[in-house]
């Protein structure tokens, strides 16, 4: 039995109504559902298929009829119901995917055009072909997947390392590069230790123990099980050791294996001592070897977590800094009598602190016994311009910088300062606008230097936060107009002091910064995500920009396609 | 070869794609255009084919085309004629024509003439007749012929003196690039391009000099034919692949066809010749009253719109599309696009879709793509009935079969190795 229903004045899409139409013609108890605008063209196709009523003579083409084929009359009351609710929920649901996604690599490399590394997770035996064209593009790859044979791993490894890449794996579990977790990792502080790895779960120990006590890491560079095998010979580990020596950020290595083929190891070890940073080393179940002067061997993993993080915190290297004022420092250097370090303080702790690093540089413990002095050592001095000597009868010098501005104004006068330390405490109370009040004496001190063919070199840090009334970055544009190296912390501002000291004293070359190869170490990690899905979305959830390649093997794996098409691309 | 390798054929390809000009011309009769069709002689959709093999609705096609020619008087007498191999049937892709579903083209049938400036070719295609009992799906009972006769001696002419006021003719890359701002891709969905066609072409159309009852049937059939500016549109593509066509080399794909019982492809760099598989039968949203199992196999030449980058391809641009496959959306649309654009070459900057951030619509089908990925165009199409006589009862999306892909691979590597 058909009924008819007619809904006045509603217009809807005839796509609509024909999703309608076949939802509701499911329902039980309804042999058929047809729902149409009333125009006369569709009041033809419900006569044609047998679901015409009566009732649609008076529709128009605003109206949809509804025809219900059923032997339930109550039926009919449940399809307009339903069509009613149908309606209003028209609009579709969106479904949050913000993974990018693409099904060829062209693709893929169409929404990240710069990609670096390629992570992958494919079945091993299309493994070589698919690492073999991204290193022909100049991709990194990190190769989750097994199953690929030891030839094509050297194959790999051996292109890689001609074309300044690294191949991680096969079989590689873990890596982190540039706080970027990849595969199998655990969120691991920012440090400056850098680690390279075959053996994945060392990693992730000896990350975690060094996240967990404070310290952190720059990079973790797994490698997969046989890199270290006589057949490979330690290819990735070597390039891997050499791009974390070259690494600025990284002070300290930990290399962490099983115990490799005796030749292949002792490989390892002369690299060691080839490289420019201290190295931390475990060869997992050999009794580790007496330590060198720039290795140290551990017995455990957590015993080589320590051993980095105490060498971290001692082992930074400010002498990158020193890029920045190579010039002042070499005009310095032609003046054998300019050596000394002057500081001039507000802060008193701050003052205290500088004196602490600077005795334990000079290796002299002795306490000065003269006011305002925290260091007085072979006329390297350290000024606690807050000491009551200096504030009789005047505000302190943190809000009034007169002692300080006629302290360097008579730097003119003086032949032995090299470098001049000072802080500027900013914060309710402090002057307003320390910065511009300095600024006039530090010109005036360089000018007068460069007029009479020499230099001097200030080094200031800020104490203060964006928010402060003075705000952070406008005092540090300001003293870096005035001619002043400005960095982020007093222990910094010191050790750059001293690195500039020993640069100095000695003939070492300051590496210059801009002459630094680009390694997938120093630039932003662009991620192809080979397979696991998963993998992407915690690259993506870490700031990594990533993208999808819904991997399948070419041609549906017809090898004979394949074949073709390599024949057509070749030409 | 002169080009350096095949990506810079395919270049050279897709240039004459961007760089194509069609405009609309006229509307004649078809054997004024089309020699072939002075004879005995039928066009029909996709590769060549014999009476033998064509399915029903083709054949239905057939019989209203016999009909209307007055060929034969009715059914009995149009199938003896038909089977009898006094009519000869050739591909509308032949003679420069496309045709929508059985794509059955006989003599006075108008068609539109569309000539690519840039190409300094012509195509055709004859004009839309709207939904439901339509010969294109093999309807052809007395209300078929007789609208196809209205459509000669009123409608055809109408337009043509029309169009042929309008200097030079009517741009209608204009109106193509408009309405994908308005939601159509062009195969499922034409509204937007036949109501701005409609829009352009009416003002001239009261100049024509039709009389009261004309010039009403006129208006009402555009204004109720959401379809016409699709069969437009397959001139339109048309005329632009075979301007592409002439540079005779690359991997790109010149014409995707269907003729019900094979699906054909062409490719840049292999000429006219065909490559051919079985088609599929599409999958869709059907009438009440009709199911999946009345669907007739895939058929017509219309999917000469995806070639050129539009219908399923352009997803995109007519997410409404998506409800006649059993998807939902947006985003669903987007992925559709996304994925074809990797068997794409580029981007055509002139049909630049907002939603997909202003992005060109697909451009350059490159059949190695369509091998190495196994993604193969998505087809927006009308489903008929398998029965001749009833017509379309739904729409929906079919694909092409791979082996046509990966028979014209082997022969580029046939052509190219020697």
């Amino acid at each position: 039995m058909i009924y008819g229903l007619i809904k006045k004045n509603t217009y809807q899409d005839s796509v609509n109504l024909m999703v309608l139409s076949s939802k509701l013609s499911e329902s039980d108890g309804i042999n058929n559902v047809s729902i149409m605008m009333g125009t006369p063209a569709n009041k033809e196709i419900l006569e044609n298929t047998g679901m015409y009523s009566e009732e649609f003579e008076e529709a128009g083409a605003n109206d949809i009829c509804i025809a219900v084929d059923t032997e339930n009359k109550e039926k009919v009351e449940e399809v307009r119901e339903k069509l009613d609710e149908s309606i209003k929920n028209l609009s579709s649901k969106s479904k949050d995917s913000k993974l990018e996604k693409s099904k060829t690599l062209d693709g893929a490399l169409t929404s990240l055009p710069d990609a670096n590394l390629a992570l992958i997770s494919i079945p091993g035996e299309y493994v070589y072909e698919e690492a073999d064209r991204l290193l022909d593009k100049g991709i990194n790859t990190f190769i989750f997947s097994d199953n690929v044979s030891i030839e094509d791993e050297k194959k790999l490894k051996e292109k890689a390392h001609k074309k300044d890449l690294l191949v991680m794996g096969p079989d590689c579990g873990t890596g982190i590069i540039s706080n970027i977790p990849l595969a199998f990792a655990n969120i691991i502080p920012e440090g400056n230790i850098g680690i390279v790895g075959a053996s994945g779960t060392g990693i992730q120990e000896v990350t975690s123990i060094i996240g967990r006590n404070g310290g952190g890491i720059t990079h973790a560079i797994g490698l997969g099980g046989r890199d270290l095998s006589s057949d490979i010979g330690a290819i990735s580990a070597l390039d891997a050791l050499e791009m974390l020596d070259k690494d600025k950020d990284t002070d300290v290595l930990v290399f962490i294996s099983k115990p490799p083929a005796e030749k292949v190891k002792n490989k390892v070890i002369d690299k060691f001592k080839k490289l420019n940073k201290k190295v931390v080393a475990i060869f997992l179940g050999e009794r580790p070897k007496e330590d060198e002067e720039k290795i140290k061997y551990a017995w455990t993993l957590e015993e080589a977590a320590y051993k980095a993080l105490i060498l971290s915190k001692r082992q930074k290297d400010y002498s990158s800094n020193l890029s920045d004022i190579k010039d002042k420092l070499d005009k310095i250097k032609e003046n054998s009598s300019q050596r000394k370090v002057l500081g001039l303080f507000g802060g008193g702790t701050l003052a205290g602190e500088a004196a602490m690093l600077l005795k334990e540089h000079f290796n002299v413990d002795a306490k000065s016994k003269e006011e305002g002095y925290m260091l007085k050592y072979e006329d390297n001095k350290i000024i606690d311009l807050g000491d009551d000597k200096y504030t009789q009868g005047r505000p302190h010098p943190m809000i009034d910088p007169s002692t300080r501005k006629k302290a360097i104004k008579e730097l003119k006068d003086n032949d032995d300062v090299a470098i001049v330390l000072f802080d500027d405490v900013l914060g309710y109370g402090s002057n307003e606008d320390m910065a511009s009040a300095l600024a006039p004496e530090i010109k005036e001190v360089i000018e007068y230097k460069k007029s009479n063919n020499k230099d001097i070199v200030f080094i200031a840090s800020i104490c203060g936060t964006e928010d402060d009334i003075q705000s952070y970055s406008e005092q540090v544009e300001k003293l870096k107009e005035a001619g002043v190296l400005v960095l982020d912390t007093n222990a910094e501002a010191v050790y750059t002091s001293i690195s500039s000291l020993n640069y100095l004293n000695s003939n070492i070359e300051i590496k210059e910064n801009n002459d630094e190869k680009k390694t997938i170490l120093n630039s932003d990690l662009k991620v192809i995500n080979m397979g696991l899905e998963s993998f992407a979305e915690t690259i993506k959830k870490h700031g990594g920009q990533v993208v999808q390649y819904e991997w399948s093997p070419r041609a549906g794996g017809d090898k004979k396609m394949q074949g073709l098409l390599d024949k057509l691309n070749s030409l | 070869m002169k080009y350096k390798n095949l990506d810079e054929a395919n270049k050279a390809v897709t240039d004459k794609i961007v760089s194509a000009q069609p405009y609309l011309m006229d509307v004649v009769p078809a054997k004024e255009v089309i020699d072939e069709l002075n004879g005995k002689v039928l066009l029909h959709a996709g590769p060549p084919m014999k009476w033998e093999h064509m399915t029903n609705p083709m054949k239905g096609s057939c019989y209203g085309a016999a009909i209307f020619e007055g060929w034969a008087k009715n059914e009995e007498e149009a199938d003896k004629l038909l089977s009898s191999g006094e009519v000869e049937f050739i591909p509308c892709h032949h003679v420069d024509a496309v045709g929508p579903m059985g794509g059955i083209t006989s003599g006075n049938m108008p068609v539109l003439v569309v000539e690519n400036k840039d190409g300094g070719n012509r195509a055709y295609c004859t004009l839309n007749e709207g939904i439901g009992k339509v010969l294109r799906f093999g309807a052809y009972n007395d209300e078929v012929v007789n609208r196809l006769h209205w459509m000669k001696d009123v409608l055809g002419p109408a337009l043509s003196k029309a169009v042929k006021q309008i200097d030079g003719g009517m741009n209608l890359s204009v109106i193509v690039s408009k309405a994908i701002t308005m939601g159509d891709e062009f195969h499922q969905r034409n509204i937007a391009a036949s109501a701005l066609f409609m829009k352009d072409v009416m003002p001239y159309i009261l100049k024509v000099g039709l009389n009261e009852k004309d010039l009403e049937d006129v208006t009402k059939f555009l204004a109720d034919t959401d379809q016409f500016f699709l069969n437009i549109m397959m001139a339109y593509s048309k005329s632009v692949m075979d301007s592409a066509r002439q540079i005779e080399e690359g991997t790109i794909v010149t014409a995707l066809t269907r003729n019900g019982h094979e699906f054909g492809i062409r490719v840049s760099g292999l000429g006219d010749r065909w490559f051919t598989a079985p088609v599929n039968t599409p999958k869709g949203l059907f009438f009440s009253g009709y199911s999946q199992d009345d669907a007739n196999a895939d058929i017509g030449d219309s999917a000469i719109t995806e070639t050129f980058g539009v219908g399923g391809m352009a997803m995109v641009a007519a997410p409404g599309v998506t409800k006649f496959i059993g998807l939902d959306g947006f985003e669903e649309a987007q992925k559709i696009s996304d994925e074809e654009s990797e068997i794409c070459v580029g981007h055509n900057p002139n049909m630049s879709i907002p939603n997909w951030d202003f992005k060109g619509i697909c451009l350059g089908i490159d059949i190695r793509k369509v091998v190495e990925t196994g993604i193969t165009p998505y087809i927006n199409t009308g489903i008929a009935h398998k029965e001749a006589g009833i017509g379309q009862i739904g729409a929906g999306v079919v694909h092409p079969p791979m082996e046509c892909f990966k028979k014209a691979l082997e022969a580029l590597v046939e052509k190219y190795s020697k």
